[in-house]
């Protein structure tokens, strides 16, 4: 039973808010409580902060031994993606053939569906990526 | 701080073993430690039993106590240690710590790991479970993907090639091949491994650990007493672990892996010695890519030269420095929370010149490095010949 | 029905999936001339939602583009009504899930409407009377749908997916309502019982005794009320089950084909149902100039009509390329197989999960 789980990440999966550190300025997704780098500095001071959803492709990959979820859309390619501010989020690429993929390629986050707990269950919905228009 | 020795080793084979619970597993693997030591039950002050995931994979968590019962040891305290594939060799760890302490003088570690009682799937599912679910799995990105982006990354940095991946897998075969316990004992040409069909690019099935049933035990007793029994001791000489960012996205070196550095650094420095000292080692090869990257990080070869070092043979048995004797985790298997174990289990075996056709020439110093997840975790051992 | 305060669209976007199949390649299964479907439905193509893709993921896309385009947040949208027959939950709205993706909730009203291919229209004219009774400032209204036919069954060439959001407003106008209507009867010419997969229909009952008569009907009422004739409008747009009844409901009103081609999508993506019009609606907006005015006419079987009187302002210059147009989307497309297209709309049985 993941629906709460799921449910308090809402606002991060559909609108990618995440935090800004207030001493550093450095963004984090998903939110942190504390930052990495300024630590007890950092406590109390990560405010708000919505992602513009572009990026580029640090890595990639196309993935043929799926799990569950995603076993109609084999094969599928994986990215992690370096967002223009500066924090990195692993999602799928979606709208593009994998000949076509590289390092570097600007891409920009769409809204799908990520998954299903049975046909009878919650629909998940979230963040992946596609070439940026 | 005294000084703790590994007095005896025990494993089961590592592979699918319909036949055997997650309970006979671990019974095996403790009692062929014990009766190798020469202990007897009495003198067992305390257990470590590193396990994945027994929750998922078997409906059964507190699994220390159960293993400790059927060995007939139901009054040992029994402890289970869980840092995803890096979970043997934390409990390797902790046994450690916990005789170098004067707490105890006599310690049981295991590991154990019962993968083939669910599906193929969900198997996998676990597995990728050890990485962060809420931000790498549930959006698509299995275990193998994340690994499948490091090489990819470690690739197009520093040109590493498909074929480099496929050499560890070749030389890991071939050692397997010489394993009575490893799970594949054989041999595999290069143009097999690189025909093998794609399961996340640029990976493949040769370039994946299998998902393996095994478990593995050793006894450590302090080293005033490691004389006092049968078994042949080895002393452990360094400890180290290492953190990192759970998720593969949050850290910016993909190519490296910083826990492994870290656990490589403190196990080099309280051992005293210097990775060209080490005669051989066990590191986690649950992809080949992982090989490769951690031959470089803990020092063996500069970062960028683990895949041609491996195409040179500098990695193979009794060349440079000799890596995955055992076969690895993907020949010997990959029985993921016991593989710290195994790994030390092999280190031993090496050490006392007992390892057959595999054994490396004159040992005096062995390595072993186990991970956890995608690299948020590890750790490393070293071990030394007694004498 | 006339407006007693100024209403229009201040912020507007669609969006069609990437994939395509052309009937020939589905006529080739079933052992049909898909040619001369293509040429009988006047269809060159139909869009095919991948695996991930349904109401919820297309009118998140066009709810966030039209936002953009408007220059609005979530929290200046007080309402929000999703038009669609294929809303992935029976029960548990789209519109919430459109809502939270765009930062619209908690302060908002919403709920999910069903009319066939006219729920969409009906949110907009929902959205209409909430502005214009001053009740709120914006509301936002969405047709979408991701519809099937059955496979072999004649709806498998022409059904298709997308949508279409509208911003109803009264400031910032890029489009002012100046009048709608309805005509609504019980015609029983296409629906779908719960629980079914795929829709059922009345043949060519379809045609005159439901399309037609509500179309013209419609169209002719809002004509009476607002004293206009084809003449008055630069841009017609009819809904779409082909690319042919459109034509000829528009010969028929007396209507030029060039009023009606820069909303006639059908050819190129197929019968987009709840999206038909609103796309169409979309489409035209994308290529109008300020001071035109569009004529729009929707049909949802079962039956009724929405006819809409709108005239386009000089702000739509403004916003037009903030956001991607119709023809920009539409543009990205890729062909695929009958077999890649039954494995996207879930025909291969794969067994329980």
């Amino acid at each position: 039973m993941n629906i709460p789980r799921l449910w308090r990440e809402i606002r991060q999966r559909y609108q990618g808010i995440g935090v800004e550190c207030e001493p550093c300025g450095r963004v984090y997704f998903p939110p942190r409580e504390v930052c990495p780098h300024c630590r007890r500095g950092s406590i109390g001071n990560l405010n708000e902060y919505e992602l513009g959803g572009k990026g580029k492709v640090v890595t990639y990959t196309q993935v043929h031994e799926p799990m569950e979820d995603y076993k109609m859309m084999v094969p599928y390619i994986m990215v992690i993606v370096e967002m223009d501010e500066d924090v990195r989020m692993t999602g799928q690429l979606v709208d593009v053939e994998y000949e076509d993929v590289e390092p570097g390629m600007e891409v920009e986050v769409t809204i799908r569906r990520l998954g299903e707990e049975s046909p009878s269950g919650i629909i998940y919905y979230g963040y992946k990526f596609r070439p940026t228009r | 701080m005294r000084d703790v020795a590994i007095i005896g080793i025990g494993e089961t084979k590592i592979g699918e073993l319909w036949n055997q619970s997650l309970r006979e597993l671990g019974i095996h693997a403790g009692l062929g430690a014990i009766r190798d030591a020469g202990v007897t039950g009495e003198e067992i002050e305390k257990m470590y039993i590193g396990n994945m995931s027994a929750g998922r994979l078997i409906n059964q968590e507190h699994i220390a106590p159960m293993i400790a019962d059927y060995a007939g040891l139901d009054d040992v305290p029994a402890v289970r240690i869980e840092s995803g594939g890096a979970s043997g060799g934390m409990a390797l760890a902790q046994g450690y710590m916990a005789v170098a302490s004067g707490i105890h003088d006599v310690v049981v570690v295991g590991g154990a790991e019962k993968m083939t009682d669910v599906g193929d799937e969900e198997a996998k599912k676990i597995l990728s479970s050890t990485a962060d679910w809420e931000w790498e799995s549930t959006f698509g990105a299995t275990f193998d993907s994340l690994y499948a982006m490091m090489a990819r990354y470690h690739m197009r940095k520093h040109g590493t090639t498909k074929e480099q991946l496929g050499m560890v897998s070749v030389k890991n075969h071939s050692n397997g091949a010489l394993n009575p316990n490893a799970q594949f004992q054989r041999a595999f040409p290069l143009k097999v491994v690189l025909g093998a069909p794609p399961v996340a690019e640029p990976l493949g099935m040769f370039d994946c650990a299998p998902l393996s049933d095994g478990a593995a035990a050793c006894v450590l007793v302090s080293e005033d007493i490691a004389e006092s029994y049968n078994g042949e001791p080895v002393r452990i000489l360094g400890l180290g672990m290492g953190g990192d960012h759970m998720a593969v996205h949050d850290r910016r070196d993909i190519d490296a892996m910083k826990a492994t550095r870290h656990a490589a650094r403190n196990a080099y420095d309280m051992a005293g010695l210097e990775p060209k000292d080490i005669d051989f080692a066990e590191v986690h090869d649950n992809y080949t890519i992982s090989e490769i990257m951690a031959i470089e990080d803990l020092g063996f070869f500069s970062k960028g030269d683990g895949g041609p070092a491996t195409e040179r043979g500098d990695t193979s048995l009794n060349s440079k420095i000799s890596i995955n004797t055992s076969g690895g985790l993907k020949a010997k298997g990959q029985p993921v929370g016991a593989v710290g174990i195994n790994q030390a289990v092999e280190a031993v075996i090496q050490l006392r010149e007992d390892a057959g056709d595999r054994q490396v020439e004159d040992p005096l110093y062995g390595l072993t490095h186990n991970v956890g997840g995608t690299g948020a975790s590890a750790v490393v051992h070293i071990l030394e010949r007694w004498s | 029905m006339k407006t007693k305060r100024k209403v229009g669209i201040n912020g507007y976007a669609g969006y069609v999936p990437r994939y395509r199949i052309t009937p020939k390649e589905i006529g080739e299964v079933w052992g049909k001339d898909g040619e001369m479907m293509a040429k009988g439905l006047n269809v060159e193509s139909k869009s095919v939602p991948s695996p991930d893709e349904d109401v919820i993921s297309i009118s998140i896309q066009a709810a966030k583009w039209a936002t953009e385009r408007a220059g609005l947040t979530g929290d200046d949208i007080g309402a929000i009504y999703v038009g669609s027959e294929s809303h992935p939950y029976a029960v548990k709205p789209t519109a919430t899930i459109v809502a939270a993706s765009i930062g619209a909730t908690p302060y908002l009203t919403a709920a999910d409407y069903e009319f066939a291919c006219k729920a969409g229209t009906a949110a907009i004219q929902t959205g209409m009377g909430l502005v214009a009774s001053g009740m709120l400032e914006n509301t936002m209204a969405i047709g979408a749908d991701t519809s099937q036919g059955a496979p072999g069954d004649a709806l498998e060439y022409s059904a298709a997916a997308g949508g279409a959001a509208f911003i109803i407003g009264k400031d910032d106008l890029i489009a002012e309502i100046h009048h709608t209507c309805s005509f609504t009867t019980d015609t029983p010419d296409f629906w779908r019982r719960e629980g079914q997969k795929y829709p059922s229909h009345g043949g060519r009952f379809t045609g005159q005794p439901a399309y037609f008569k509500h179309i013209t009907g419609c169209t002719e009422c809002i004509f009476e009320e607002t004293d206009t004739g084809p003449d008055d409008y630069d841009y017609a747009v009819f809904h779409q089950p082909n690319g042919k009844f459109p034509l000829k409901v528009a010969k028929k009103l007396g209507f030029s084909k060039e009023q009606v081609l820069p909303g006639l999508l059908v050819t190129r993506i197929g019968n987009t149902y709840s999206g038909s019009a609103p796309l169409g609606l979309a489409a035209t907006l994308d290529h109008a100039d300020p001071g035109d005015r569009i004529l729009v006419t929707s049909y949802g079987s079962g039956a009724g009509s929405d006819s809409f009187d709108i005239v386009v302002t000089d702000r739509i210059e403004e916003i037009r390329h903030k956001v991607p147009t119709i023809e920009e989307v539409i543009e990205d497309h890729v062909f695929i197989s009958y077999s890649r297209y039954a494995k996207f709309r879930e025909k291969i049985d794969i067994g329980a999960w």
